[in-house]
């Protein structure tokens, strides 16, 4: 960070920074072995346990200490339940929603953090849809808390949980239109005066990136 | 019945007669309930409801005084947070993240310094001094959210010393916030980097005396509830839920710890130096609201112990930097004390509008547009007063975060209140929902 030169600048002279609303999503590619401390044996493990490991683990990524398995959706159910059973990851603790509308096809991301007590690990699941087929099958089986964190994610995001007991939202209005925290979403507001002034809402506001 | 009761007006809908009930007339409201061939009920309690501990809605189906179904209704304090941090700078995110649980907000901004840092790199930059400061107002803080549940609680089963002798024991945490960060809640005192300023001058002998005040303070809710038959048989036994059923629900907190499995994240996955402390993770068997009332209590002084090791480092580390060295990172700012209230410091103003150009360059890009923190993702998980918060942050790059999301241990855990109250009595609704603690500002973020 310190030798990333001026606040902003990108190739041109230009440090005001202003960029427009312009979003680009992040995308990292997949790790080398070796990961380093537990994500190996987690990684063997996994292997070892599930033979399809191949076919349903797309790619691994190991970033800022963090083990990211990147999975199909069709075979994450498989994958959690021997997550769950064989290598101990007792507890998911919900699932987060990323929407990329760039990255054609794989535009809503479902991320799961795991923990497991008994070895006291944490992996990350990682499933992307696209937004014309935004269906994932429900993890709620597995593990039961899982169920107000998919609502609360098809809510804000509009990823359908297949197998879901009861798929409805939770924080916004029964009769809500849309999904809130999607990237075409607006976040609204209104400009506000004060002593003159006049402050634009945050969606209008100049952006640096 | 077919005339028209002002009170307890009733109507026909496909799921049967719904009655609004709207005064205090309840004796024609049971008449009429008798009278119907019915013998399940469905009672809507809350949102506006004092027991529902916030703005919480429960939708009970009764069998007699027995429930047969919970449904949590939620949803009434959505804010939008996630959303809106997504169109502020990074340094910003804390100024909103600390109105979710707006009873922990230092465990808010806490979990998302901490993520911001993981994803900057600069964990090992973080001054030592910083991280004691962290330390010790994340235990105050679970001091004063402690208090809550446990007040809140017990006036919600119908006891109201409790509740005097709590906010009196809280009063203390919050005249400690408002001398360090000069708010009582809500400060944005934990920044990406450090803190947003040092301790005020005579913070350490004033903090070890409020200690000390609190020990002693402490005894009056012991001497009270501990052991008293009236509350016992209001909490034991209640609320039951095994560690299989903790686990698969994801709870975490003192309600896990209420069945008998010490995972505290500050002993097992330790931030902040939290392994520097010497403390005890304390748990129960009893699986009931009674153990997770007594989890809390003990939790208290296990929390003023890390308090006064923290004041013992503060008092060594005097002096010492509290926000890392890289300035295109941290505040230009020294923030001080002025007649008008807590602003930039006078020093540096005379710097930046008098000598250095420079200085006023930096101080402005740092201001409107923040730093730029490398694209990934991280999760970040800290024990709070309820149970594990997660921060998970997104970065692509920018000066704002591309996507936040909380796993708010409140929100996770009132899933288990179904679990906790089905075939239990109405009454026993709301001392399961008191053990839980759910903060909904947490809840619905």
């Amino acid at each position: 960070m310190t030798d990333s030169g001026m606040f902003g600048a990108r190739g041109t002279g230009d440090t005001s920074g202003y960029g427009g609303l312009v979003r680009t999503a992040a995308s990292t590619g997949s790790s080398e072995r070796p990961f380093g401390g537990y994500f190996d044996d987690v990684a063997d493990d996994l292997e070892r346990a599930y033979p399809a490991f191949s076919q349903a683990i797309e790619r691994i990524v190991v970033d800022r200490g963090e083990l990211t398995l990147h999975v199909k959706r069709e075979k994450l159910v498989e994958v959690a339940f021997v997550l769950r059973d064989s290598l101990k990851f007792e507890m998911c603790m919900g699932v987060s929603g990323i929407h990329y509308p760039e990255n054609i096809g794989c535009e809503l991301v479902a991320v799961y953090p795991l923990l497991s007590m008994t070895n006291n690990r944490r992996i990350r699941l990682e499933v992307c849809v696209s937004d014309s087929d935004s269906h994932i099958p429900s993890l709620v089986e597995v593990w039961a808390g899982n169920n107000w964190h998919e609502r609360e994610t098809f809510d804000m995001f509009g990823i359908i949980f297949d197998g879901h007991p009861g798929l409805t939202r939770i924080l916004m209005p029964d009769d809500w239109q849309g999904h809130p925290q999607r990237k075409d979403y607006a976040l609204g507001g209104i400009p506000v005066e004060y002593k003159g002034a006049t402050t634009p809402p945050p969606n209008d506001r100049r952006s640096y990136k | 019945m077919t005339t028209f009761d002002p009170y307890a007006p009733s109507r026909e809908t496909t799921e049967g007669t719904v009655f609004s009930v709207t005064g205090g007339d309840w004796d024609s409201l049971v008449q009429e309930i008798g009278s119907t061939k019915e013998e399940r009920v469905v009672v809507n309690m809350g949102p506006q409801h004092p027991s529902t501990h916030g703005v919480l809605r429960l939708i009970l189906e009764l069998e007699g005084e027995t429930v047969t179904e919970v449904r949590c209704g939620i949803g009434y304090l959505h804010t939008g947070i996630e959303k809106n941090m997504e169109f502020r700078n990074w340094t910003q995110g804390t100024t909103f993240v600390t109105r979710m649980d707006y009873l922990g907000p230092i465990f808010n901004e806490t979990a998302y310094c901490l993520a911001v840092e993981k994803l900057l790199g600069i964990t090992n930059d973080v001054p030592e001094r910083a991280s004691v400061i962290r330390v010790m107002m994340m235990e105050l803080n679970r001091i004063s959210s402690h208090m809550v549940a446990l007040g809140t609680g017990a006036l919600e089963l119908g006891a109201i010393t409790p509740m005097f002798f709590a906010f009196r024991e809280r009063e203390i945490v919050l005249d400690l916030f408002e001398m360090i960060s000069g708010l009582r809640m809500n400060m944005a005192y934990i920044r990406p980097g450090g803190v947003q300023q040092d301790l005020p001058e005579g913070a350490l002998p004033k903090i070890r005396q409020a200690v000390k005040q609190m020990r002693k303070n402490f005894k009056d809710n012991t001497s009270l509830l501990v052991g008293n038959s009236i509350w016992l048989k209001r909490t034991q036994g209640i609320g039951y839920l095994d560690l299989a059923g903790a686990t698969t629900l994801g709870v975490t907190g003192p309600v896990l710890r209420a069945t008998g499995l010490p995972w505290d994240l500050r002993k097992v996955q330790p931030y902040c130096g939290y392994e520097n402390y010497n403390f005890d993770v304390i748990t129960a068997d009893t699986c009931d609201v009674y153990g997770r009332f007594l989890i809390r209590m003990n939790e208290l002084e296990q929390s003023l112990r890390i308090i006064e090791q923290a004041v013992d480092k503060l008092e060594a580390l005097e002096g010492a930097p509290v926000m890392v060295a890289d300035k295109k990172i941290a505040w230009p700012a020294q923030l001080a004390l002025g007649g008008d209230g807590l602003g930039n410091s006078l020093n540096h103003i005379r710097e930046i509008m008098g000598t250095s150009m420079e200085s006023l360059i930096h101080h402005f890009k740092l201001v409107t547009e923040g730093f730029y923190v490398p694209a990934g993702q991280v999760y970040q998980a800290i024990e709070s007063a309820r149970g594990e918060l997660g921060a998970h942050v997104v970065s692509d790059g920018g000066t704002r975060p591309y996507r936040m999301h909380f796993r708010e241990p409140s929100f996770n855990n009132l899933q288990a209140t179904s679990a906790m109250s089905e075939g239990g009595m109405i009454a026993d609704i709301i001392g399961a929902v008191a053990s839980i603690d759910p903060v909904m500002g947490g809840v619905d973020r």
